[in-house]
């Protein structure tokens, strides 16, 4: 029983204009809408950073005072982290392809899907609210370290409110994408039947749900202190500043698999479509998902090695730090092994998948020289570190957003862009961000802190470097994004399986009907069935 | 497990919804988890001022409490089994019931943070700031984790009340009661946290 | 999609199971009234953890429900008492 095509973009429902966008309940309508928001936050906090670049070019006070500094380097990390990294692959290519991955119409509660999305505006709005309001903005950094989130007169409580609201929102879409993994399934589709990007979204709902919650209530401490001095963090009144830091990284450590599961699961759909080869060893890589999910709940002190720690907690942490990193590893062999004798093309995605398995080994690699005590000790609050989760976080993550809209984009758009610009873009985005981000490894190591708008002239040389990167970085960003909205706009229609895939999405008319599927989908005992 | 694509609208799946709610008394669990957490810590750093403070509290108010929150959650369950023999009368007592002994609660807590209230014992207050560290904290955490707690059982008892308005409504019925099965696991987690604040809060040996 | 199964508990099954909790309260109480030092404690978690598992089974049905769910519990409490144990390395040694 077929009806008549109408595209999810031209569907007329309850409500017209914008209120249909911004009342809908539609899965792939609340990924755009996640989408639009969350790359406008991430072009604000490249700014952001653009401007701290400036700032660093020279030694002592270049274009700004030092507490402005503090407030710049402390809202671009809340930007980033809560309103791009954490939600952007889920919220956004989560949203729109995890039901049609899995031959479903939408996500479990679309309702809450939509909340979902009005609790991600208003943690936003609280945000830059945090930026405006009268106490200034906060200068703590991102993390909001205890004693001086405690102290400090900025705008703390409003941005922890910010950030606590951001979280709920995180939660929700956590439980939300569980429910429907274990309830949605097509028929005929067991778990061992699903994608890998499913698995990889399946894995790190849990992770949002059940670590995000522990944020949430040190959050809530840190509003308690400031309000109340309750003092579980405060020395004179017998706490302790590291127990913040326990509870927070209980957190953050599983946030960051947050960040890279979905990404890992992008690229892992990737491969296989450009190789036109089935992916290797997939029970390995949907299974590494559950332990990279499992075991990074349990190596968040490796963030702590040098703040006062016992030191069999040091080497707790610092074990399960590199047992975590074999999962990882395993899918990196998992993904050069597809490519092996595969049948490769060339296109965007793909090139942007190989950029971002370069980067990500990097950044893992660099990661390995943390989790161990000793080395760890010399680089901790460098700009090693810096340099390490960006390549980790941008490199690999940010990369890894790229490859999906240059992969999905025909997809959800229904029209095709221009290749040879966006393959210029991607060479280019992989040289700025390499001259951006390498040096600050070398004079890491060479001591120059993180945090720090100021320092020694013989530093300067790398400073410069990177400042010289992160605006070829952002011109090659401006040449993409202007790509793909050209092609948005004026390029040629998409049909329904541009790259020859196998899995779900590709099997119906691009963009999607209002409810995906039509017909019942086809579902195959092995999604990657390549002839 | 779904015969055919029906239509969004019709889609109702109460497996889903229970899973739902299961899924999001996980994330309550976590949050009082950090607070338990931190209780634990401190405890085990101040083991002879925790039990000094705890002795300000009446562990007869707190066993009164135990009782009424044990009450209420067999009443809640019952009121699934009353819902499922088709007695919407009495399953309509049975919420009255729990939401009662939720006001009960409440109001024990009232007067028990109000006679610490009027001897000048609150967050923020300069006698709290003058306690030695262990009590200070103690104290700190018995506000911060009953007055969350009091949160949970005031958003239980919206929960409960409008399941019962839905009852008699007759929008949840004998074989349609999802909604009020998923009231009462959020009550039941609001009497589990309890279980383990009456020990670690009154009982300190 | 229907309710479940449709387990009745019956009532009375639901009163033995308060009667059970009601004599755990007043044996915690009772137990805290001495001092066994850190078995004090120990053995008041140990009541109230039985008392959770009361509650969880019966009152909110997870002895009914599927198996898929009972391992979702269990393994919420396993990391949440993994987490304390793993900040308790920290804490037992400084």
């Amino acid at each position: 029983m077929s009806t008549e095509y109408i595209s999810f973009l031209d569907h007329q429902g309850k409500y017209k204009g914008i209120r249909s966008w911004i009342f809908a309940t539609d899965h792939k309508r609340i990924a755009f809408l996640y989408m639009y928001a969350i790359a406008s936050f991430f072009l604000v906090g490249a700014l952001l950073g653009l401007l701290m670049r400036i700032e660093l070019i020279s030694p002592g006070e270049t274009i700004m005072k030092p507490q402005t500094y503090n407030g710049l380097f402390t809202v671009h990390g809340i930007i980033m982290i809560f309103m791009v990294v954490i939600p952007g692959l889920s919220a956004v290519f989560g949203n729109f392809f995890l039901p049609i991955l899995i031959g479903a119409k939408d996500v479990a509660f679309p309702k809450l899907n939509l909340f979902s999305w009005w609790l991600f505006m208003l943690g936003s709005m609280m945000a830059i609210a945090s930026q405006l309001l009268k106490s200034g903005p906060p200068d703590t950094g991102w993390t909001f370290y205890a004693p001086y989130s405690t102290t400090t007169g900025t705008n703390v409580i409003a941005a922890t409110t910010a950030a606590f609201i951001l979280g709920f929102s995180s939660i929700l879409t956590g439980l939300n994408f569980i429910v429907t993994v274990h309830r949605m399934r097509a028929p005929g589709m067991k778990f061992f039947n699903m994608p890998l990007f499913p698995w990889a979204i399946y894995a790190t709902a849990w992770i949002q749900l059940l670590a995000t919650p522990v944020v949430g209530i040190t959050l809530i401490m840190l509003i308690a202190e400031r309000l109340f001095g309750i003092g579980f963090f405060n020395p004179d009144l017998g706490g302790d500043p590291v127990l913040f830091q326990h509870l927070f990284w209980i957190y953050s450590h599983p946030a960051v698999y947050i960040m890279i599961l979905p990404a890992m699961g992008v690229i892992t759909e990737i491969i296989p479509t450009f190789c036109q080869k089935k992916v290797y060893g997939y029970k390995a890589i949907a299974l590494s998902s559950l332990a990279i999910a499992g075991v990074g709940f349990l190596v968040w002190g490796h963030h702590m090695y040098t703040s006062g720690m016992s030191e069999q907690a040091r080497w707790f942490f610092s074990l399960l730090t590199f047992i975590v990193a074999v999962p990882s590893a395993i899918k990196v062999f998992n993904w050069i092994s597809t490519m092996y004798k595969g049948s490769i093309d060339m296109k965007p995605p793909f090139v942007f998948a190989l950029e971002f398995i370069f980067l990500f080994m990097i950044g893992g690699l660099t990661g390995l020289i943390l989790g161990s005590v000793a080395t760890d000790i010399q680089v901790h609050d460098t700009s090693f570190i810096v340099a390490h989760f960006h390549y980790i976080i941008f490199g690999g993550m940010g990369f890894a957003f790229f490859a999906a809209i240059h992969y999905w984009l025909p997809k959800m758009y229904g029209k095709m862009y221009n290749f040879k610009r966006a393959n210029i873009a991607a060479v280019a985005l992989f040289i700025g961000f390499n001259l951006l981000y390498f040096p600050q490894f070398i004079i890491g190591v060479q001591g120059m802190p993180r945090r720090y708008f100021d320092y020694p002239p013989r530093f300067q040389w790398a400073q410069i470097t990177s400042t010289i990167g992160g605006f070829i970085l952002v011109s090659a960003l401006i040449l993409m994004i202007t790509n793909l909205i050209i092609g948005v706009r004026r390029g040629a229609k998409a049909p329904a399986n541009p790259w020859n895939g196998t899995t779900l999405e590709w099997q119906i008319p691009s963009p999607p009907p209002l409810e995906n599927f039509d017909e019942a989908p086809i579902v195959k005992e092995n999604p990657y069935d390549y002839k | 497990m779904s015969e055919h694509i029906t239509h969004v609208e019709e889609h109702r799946d109460d497996e889903a919804s229970k899973l739902g709610m299961w899924l999001f008394i996980f994330t309550e669990l976590l949050l009082f988890g950090g607070l338990f957490l931190v209780y634990s810590v401190f405890r085990m750093q101040y083991p002879a001022n925790f039990h000094e403070a705890s002795l300000e509290l009446s562990v007869t108010i707190g066993a009164i409490n135990t009782v009424v929150l044990l009450f209420s959650s067999m009443t809640i369950a019952m009121a699934i089994t009353a819902i499922q023999k088709k007695n919407k009368k009495l399953t309509l007592r049975l919420i009255s019931v729990t939401v009662l002994m939720a006001l009960i609660f409440l109001v024990n807590k009232y007067f028990e943070w109000g006679h610490k209230f009027e001897h000048g014992l609150y967050p923020g207050s300069d006698l709290m700031h003058l306690l030695e560290r262990g009590h200070h904290l103690y104290f700190s955490l018995y506000f911060f984790m009953t007055g969350l707690h009091a949160l949970h059982i005031i958003v239980g008892m919206i929960l409960l009340i409008i399941c019962y308005v839905k009852v008699s409504k007759g929008s949840i019925t004998n074989d349609r009661f999802v909604f009020l099965e998923n009231g009462a696991l959020y009550w039941h987690l609001v009497d589990l946290i309890w279980i383990f604040l009456f020990p670690l809060m009154y009982l300190i040996s | 999609m229907e309710n479940h199964g449709s387990h009745i508990t019956e009532y009375k099954v639901l009163v033995r199971v308060l009667f059970v909790l009601l004599l755990c309260t007043f044996l915690t109480i009772s137990v805290t009234g001495f001092n066994l030092g850190a078995f004090t404690v120990t053995i008041a978690l140990l009541i109230a953890g039985f008392k959770s598992y009361m509650v969880l089974s019966y009152f909110m049905h997870l002895k009914y429900e599927s198996l898929l769910l009972r391992i979702l519990v269990s393994m919420v409490f396993v990391l949440f008492i993994i987490i304390v144990l793993i900040t308790f390395i920290d804490y037992s040694f400084r």
